[in-house]
């Protein structure tokens, strides 16, 4: 059975971290399974915890007045889900939810600011790859913005 | 250049504006085959005639409703006939790929000329190293051929994968756009021949995407749209640059095309 440190080593926004960084993110995580349906955050909560996807899919959802839920982006296995247990006011913007068996590795974000404040090239590195994280969502989004596939051809 | 008469053999409706007609020789005359890539002016009589790639072969056309032709052409019920020219412009380059991974990248209704290659590929499968299929679309409501797609994806020989932009929460797919498939699409980049197919500009995301793996520029192949209307490299309406699309396209790779569609104004 793995360890949580070799666990870490998989992920891609921890990879190339050193030991030492990878010990002190350990100490903050702990595996954990979710089945279909389960949540894994709920919109506009306390934003303590977030996410390294190792296997399945989770739904991004918010819920629209007379249509429903919306699912607005699938994560998957590789990503990470929630930044906003690093900004004030710490609270989630939408619900998380597995689409299926979902394993992770869970991060206790309280914890992790703590020890990134403590040690500020922990921190910098943290957030150089979460902002590489956010930039590509961020990209992503505005494609989506686009409409791309909406555009009328011309032939 | 006389429009031969073919009548619609069947009509199949693929999404809320897009049909998928069946044609067939309406008398002894035949237009010659075509190759997966290349197209057919389509003449609605009484309306007009509209480029429309060849979305199987034969002769199957899926056209989505956009102007006066292209819905009556839409509005074409089994038995009516039509006016078709062709076959036009360049094809996809199947038998270049031989041999190597390829993968086919598209999204809303540029799956409809993608989809001969798709054919070609399965039924010659032997001859192709990894087979990746990324496709996307508005809604799962908006994506061609749904259950053609389940079929391919059944297989144990082809990668699937299918990336819409909003759905309901009862999709268990991807939601996301389909350039974010292509990082984790199991190819060889050294290897690979890709061809996209989709409006301009997420064509050239999906290129930036594709060399952010490694693929180079000369192994990635696109079809581009412009407003046609000889087919036939006379009027200049379909040029960009010293292209003619009609004639010299549509289907180009990558770096014969990149320096011109980064002039704003061509």
């Amino acid at each position: 059975m793995q360890t949580i440190d070799e666990l870490l080593a998989d992920i891609d926004v921890f990879q190339g971290l050193s030991d030492e960084h990878l010990d002190l993110i350990a100490g903050c995580a702990l595996n954990r399974s979710f089945a279909a349906g389960d949540r894994l955050l709920t919109e506009n909560e306390q934003a303590n915890t977030f996410f390294a996807i190792r296997h399945g899919t989770v739904a991004l959802e918010t819920y629209v007045p007379q249509r429903g839920g919306v699912t607005i982006e699938t994560l998957h296995g590789g990503d990470v889900l929630g930044w906003s247990w690093l900004f004030p006011p710490y609270r989630t913007m939408f619900d998380a939810r597995a689409l299926g068996v979902v394993r992770t590795i869970s991060f206790d974000g309280a914890c992790l600011r703590q020890k990134c404040d403590e040690d500020p090239p922990l921190g910098y590195e943290l957030m150089k790859r979460f902002a590489e994280v956010m930039v590509e969502r961020l990209q992503a989004t505005r494609l989506r913005l686009l409409d791309v596939y909406g555009q009328v051809p011309g032939r | 250049m006389v429009p031969v008469s073919y009548r619609v053999a069947s009509r199949r409706r693929e999404t809320h504006d897009s049909w998928t007609l069946e044609l067939e020789p309406a008398g002894d005359a035949a237009v010659e085959p075509f190759a997966p890539g290349q197209f057919a002016m389509l003449y609605s009589f009484g309306k007009g005639e509209v480029p429309i790639s060849v979305s199987a072969l034969p002769l199957v056309h899926t056209i989505r409703a956009v102007g006066v032709v292209s819905a009556a052409l839409c509005d074409a019920r089994k038995g009516d006939v039509l006016g078709v020219r062709g076959p036009f412009g360049t094809s996809w380059p199947v038998e270049a790929a031989e041999g190597a991974d390829v993968v086919v990248l598209t999204g809303g209704i540029g799956l409809a000329p993608l989809r001969p290659v798709v054919h070609h590929l399965l039924a010659n499968r032997e001859r192709y190293g990894r087979v990746i299929v990324l496709y996307g679309g508005r809604s799962p409501e908006e994506l061609l051929y749904a259950a053609e797609l389940e079929r391919w994806r059944g297989r144990f020989d082809v990668e699937v994968h299918v990336a819409v932009d909003q759905a309901a929460a009862g999709w268990h797919g991807r939601v996301g756009v389909v350039t974010t498939l292509v990082p984790r699409a199991d190819f060889d980049p050294d290897h690979t021949v890709a061809m996209i197919c989709g409006p301009e500009v997420m064509m050239r995301f999906a290129v930036a995407a594709l060399q952010e793996r490694g693929v180079p520029a000369e192994a990635i192949f696109v079809s581009l749209e412009r407003s046609m209307k000889c087919a036939i490299r006379l009027c200049g309406h379909c040029q960009l640059g010293p292209e003619f699309i009609c004639h010299d396209g549509p289907v180009f790779s990558w770096d014969r095309v990149e320096p011109l569609l980064r002039v704003r104004e061509l």
